[in-house]
């Protein structure tokens, strides 16, 4: 009998403002321990909150994003737990009046696109960071990241496999980052998932989830949820029975381990916060954060089939984020005559390049307009393709431009029909045999022929005029 | 001159008859004579505040006073001050010294003030007594035998017995009013949002407000006026909030055209006697004044205590959270490990009733609970609010006695929390309302003193101000200074 896997996802995302959520200190990652505190995110005596209200705005254009309501008031609570980096000894969040609800993301998936229930948005503030190890038995804490801002969206469980549950994540994360309300580095923590899993047999009602926490790359995600699918069934076939718990997911080991059950879960104690009024926005301040929205993935996968003639497939690529699909716009202004062209050689030829370097696209050392200067060479027959490739490796550790290269090496195409006669007259002198055989019916033999005179040519013999002139000559 | 009002002193420096020093001077004496006994300070530096007043002398020499020119304000122990410890009476911060002064400390230096010391007070303001103070209690100079109210108990003796001529306090249900009550003095709380609350150390965020604790109401009035306005760094304070000009208000010396509504949930059965003759003689001044006396009734009134003491121990106990020895503040002797670090550290750090109020709170919000406690606490609270509104549309101020009885014994409540609770009775609506308040003297029970309240609506201090300033025009009660220390 199958079984079926019902998956949900909570995503901490962390809103790229310069300053923290209640304060003025810097989010900055990687300054010095302590470095970035003040007395309100130290949680001194008698220090008061004041809401960051870009962070307020970068959570309401995520809400428009996914096409959820914006709650024009909505209000924050406090969440209570003790923990060494929670300096407050409560977080502040919102619980049951978030700044938005109801919305959600279509994934592609490998039964066509799937639609995806986002619960809500919250807005929230990120505790410290507690470091015990290689410390010889004590634990530090660093607040820099005490009351950095934080958004987190929570799913609907409408997930069924850790493919959707992938799926789900990069479309997030892709679409955070297109908005530009988070950096989204998950290395960094700026994009960590809670997951929770459970399965039934088809048909009957939900079965006893567990959340797996601490998950931070798509990886190990993926691992985790399959892990702890497998986890549940075998248990279920073996007559057990699946508890409600938190689960820790160890990457290295490739297994999860109980954190604490249900009977252990804290009981937050939500109540309002009182040293923070409602947040209010008009509709008019929504429609102005709508207006300045940027064109979203989706949007411009479409723009790009349609306006420029993309495959999908390279659609999909060159919007995989803002920057890449940016630098297509400025390769085919500066090449306008063949944006396929384009597509062509900058997600084939360049992105190859630049990911054997492990190169950004904000970072290629080859720009647009210096690449759109070598598909020109190859549009006028300047060059051919196969030596575009070579002036292109060329121009990765070099300043020069593609004719300056091309003049360089003397990798002008010989486009002349007398000198390639001349050429093909020496072939064929130097090969009766293969050319008695072509004559006789052996018509393959004409790649030889081809081959044969682009090598005597250095390459650089038009092979388009090359092929011409060799069928008529050696029709005789 | 010990006695003297703020007014009082700041014409004589205006008139260069006194300096700031020689101000200053005089309170320290007494200080030094007195508060052994009273125990009103628990912390005092002599030298800082001679510095402060010579640097008020050399500012007056060279350019226009400041409203506050060297005049001496002592606060309560509540208030972060960069300067000396602020400790909130508690074991907790024993020896804290925040490095931040409070909006309203800023509001008295940018004022010219000097500040005395910090006074004695309920540990971090929960009590009515100020018996609950870790740092030793305090005694009413009326009769030393008794409690000076609470929990702003240190300021209210202080100006009471002229060790300084003002104070600030801090009011979450009562704890300006109750204390200016039985040490014969005048309290005033504003407005909720009125005053900052930055750096004032949280008890319950959404009923604390500041205030000053003084001998006339125009005293309290120039504080008021100096202590008050929008700070952008707190989220609360409400920015453009009406202001009257509330020193002209104290110059009314009738009460012509004036309605004040007499709620009779405030004068109930098992009150004082003696309290509710003062009153009514006080309501008698005002009508011959000129005013109008209505009787008007506030409904909800007997839920008021209960509803506060489910939302302000439930603030709270988020509020001292942060208490947790990892920081600031005292930290047990090796811990075993973390847990036992935040219960040894807490338990030895924390006075009875200040635990009585986080378990309470924890309580109260806890799941299964919430709803039962701290929601039907919450609509209590909506209840309240609607009494006053609908109350304020036939009346212009309400006048209440400020406590159902005079300065009871050292002692005598501190074994049942629960009476102890009820000696808030009259004054805690007005905060869980977030209304302004003013606490006078009105007459003498035993030689105790007697307060009368006034209540206004939100951001109307000029209307008890004005009425408060009539009927102490008309009386003499303010002139009888505390028998405690000589009189003058």
């Amino acid at each position: 009998m199958s079984w079926e896997v019902v998956i949900g996802l909570e995503v901490h995302v962390q809103v790229n403002t310069k300053t923290k959520q209640f304060c003025g200190c810097s989010t900055e990652f990687g300054a010095e321990p302590n470095t970035q505190t003040c007395p309100v995110c130290l949680g001194m005596p008698g220090q008061l909150p004041v809401l960051n209200m870009e962070a307020a705005r970068k959570s309401v254009l995520t809400g428009l994003a996914i096409n959820a309501d914006i709650n024009l008031v909505s209000k924050f609570d406090r969440k209570n737990y003790f923990y060494p980096d929670l300096p407050k000894g409560y977080q502040i969040t919102q619980f049951p009046l978030p700044i938005v609800e109801g919305g959600y993301l279509d994934i592609p998936t490998k039964d066509g696109e799937k639609r995806i229930g986002i619960t809500r948005i919250h807005m929230e503030e990120d505790a410290g960071k507690s470091m015990h190890e290689g410390l010889d038995g004590v634990s530090h804490i660093d607040l820099n990241r005490s009351g950095v801002p934080l958004m987190e969206i929570v799913s609907e469980p409408d997930m069924a496999n850790a493919d959707e549950a992938i799926a789900y994540l990069k479309q997030l994360h892709q679409l955070v980052c297109f908005l530009d309300v988070s950096d989204a580095n998950m290395e960094k923590g700026q994009f960590r998932c809670d997951a929770n899993v459970s399965v039934r047999r088809p048909g009957e009602p939900l079965g006893t989830r567990a959340e797996l926490k601490n998950l931070n790359s798509f990886r190990f995600i993926k691992q985790a949820i399959e892990y702890e699918v497998n986890r549940q069934i075998e248990l279920i076939e073996d007559g057990g029975e699946v508890v409600q718990e938190t689960r820790l997911y160890d990457s290295a080991k490739g297994e999860s381990r109980s954190m604490r059950s249900k009977e252990e879960a804290h009981d937050y104690r939500y109540f309002p916060e009182p040293d923070l009024p409602p947040l209010r926005f008009t509709q008019e301040e929504v429609d102005a954060i709508r207006a300045g929205m940027p064109e979203l993935p989706g949007q411009l996968r479409k723009r790009f089939e349609t306006e420029y003639g993309l495959s999908p497939y390279d659609a999909d690529v060159l919007t995989q984020t803002r920057d890449l699909a940016t630098w297509y716009e400025s390769l085919v202004a500066a090449h306008p005559a063949d944006p396929k062209r384009c597509a062509n050689w900058m997600a084939n030829e360049l992105l190859g390049r630049l990911k054997e370097t492990g190169t950004e696209i904000s970072a290629s050392p080859v720009s647009p307009t210096r690449l759109a200067g070598l598909l020109e060479r190859i549009a006028d027959n300047t060059i051919s393709g196969k030596t575009a490739k070579d002036v292109l490796d060329a121009m990765m550790t070099s300043d020069d431009d593609a004719d300056v290269i091309i003049d360089a090496k003397g990798l002008k195409q010989v486009s002349d029909t007398g000198a390639i006669d001349a050429i093909i007259h020496e072939v064929m002198e130097a090969n009766p045999d293969q050319v008695a055989g072509y004559r006789g019916g052996k018509d393959k033999l004409l790649g030889f022929f081809v081959g044969q005179v682009m090598k005597a040519s250095r390459g650089k013999a038009n092979p388009g005029m090359v092929n011409q002139r060799l069928k008529e000559l050696l029709k005789g | 001159m010990p006695f003297s009002t703020l007014s009082e002193l700041k014409t004589r420096l205006d008139a260069g008859e006194i300096t700031a020093v020689e101000i200053a001077k005089s309170y320290l004496d007494r200080i030094a004579e007195f508060n052994n006994e009273l125990n009103a300070f628990v912390d005092i530096d002599p030298s800082h505040v001679l510095e402060q007043a010579q640097a008020s002398d050399a500012y007056r020499a060279s350019h226009e006073p400041r409203p506050l020119e060297g005049l001496p304000i002592a606060i309560k122990d509540i208030f972060c001050t960069q300067d000396g410890p602020t400790q909130c009476c508690s074991n907790i911060l024993k020896d804290y010294h925040a490095p931040y002064d409070a909006h309203v400390i800023t509001r008295l230096k940018e004022a010219g003030a000097v500040l005395v010391g910090k006074t004695n007070m309920d540990e971090f303001a929960m009590g009515s007594s100020t018996e609950t103070s870790a740092f030793g209690i305090c005694r009413n100079p009326w009769d030393t035998d008794r409690i000076p109210g609470g929990s702003s108990g240190g300021s209210a003796a202080a100006v009471a017995a002229a060790l300084a001529p003002a104070a600030l306090g801090t009011d979450t249900g009562g704890s300006i009013r109750q204390p200016a009550s039985v040490c014969g003095i005048t309290g005033m709380k504003p407005t909720y949002g009125r005053v900052s609350r930055r750096g004032i150390i949280a008890f319950a965020s959404s009923l604390d407000q500041a205030g000053p604790m003084t001998r006339t109401v125009k005293d309290a009035a120039m504080i008021t006026a100096a202590i008050s306005g929008h700070d952008a760094l707190d989220s609360t304070s409400v920015p453009n909030a009406p202001v009257v000009d509330w020193l002209a208000a104290c110059d009314q010396t009738d009460m012509k055209g004036l309605r004040i509504g007499k709620p009779k949930e405030y004068f109930i059965d098992g009150m004082d006697q003696g309290v509710r003759a003062s009153i009514d003689a006080a309501l008698a001044r005002c009508e011959a004044l000129g005013a109008e006396i209505i009787d008007i009734s506030l409904p909800h009134t007997n839920a008021a205590v209960a509803a506060y003491y489910v939302i302000a121990p439930s603030e709270a106990s988020a509020n001292l959270s942060r208490y947790d020895a990892v920081r600031f503040g005292h930290r047990c002797e090796n811990p075993d490990d973390l847990l036992d670090m935040y219960t040894r550290s807490r338990d030895e750090g924390f006075g009875t009733e200040v635990k009585r109020r986080i378990l309470t709170g924890t309580f109260a919000l806890s799941s299964g609970y919430y709803d039962a406690y701290y929601i039907k606490a919450q609509q209590v609270r909506t209840l309240i609010r609607q009494d006053f509104i609908d109350a304020f549309e036939q009346v212009d101020v309400i006048a209440t006695p400020t406590s159902p009885v005079t300065a009871f014994k050292l002692g005598e409540k501190t074994d049942d929390p629960l009476t102890m609770y009820l000696s808030d009775i009259f004054t805690i609506a007005l905060n869980l309302a977030g209304l302004p308040g003013i606490s006078q003297p009105c007459g003498f029970v035993d030689s105790l003193p007697v307060g009368l309240q006034w209540m206004a609506p939100a951001w109307r201090e000029d209307l008890i101000l004005g009425a408060a300033s009539a009927y102490e025009n008309a009386t003499d009660w303010v002139k009888s200074p505390a028998k405690f220390g000589g009189e003058v």
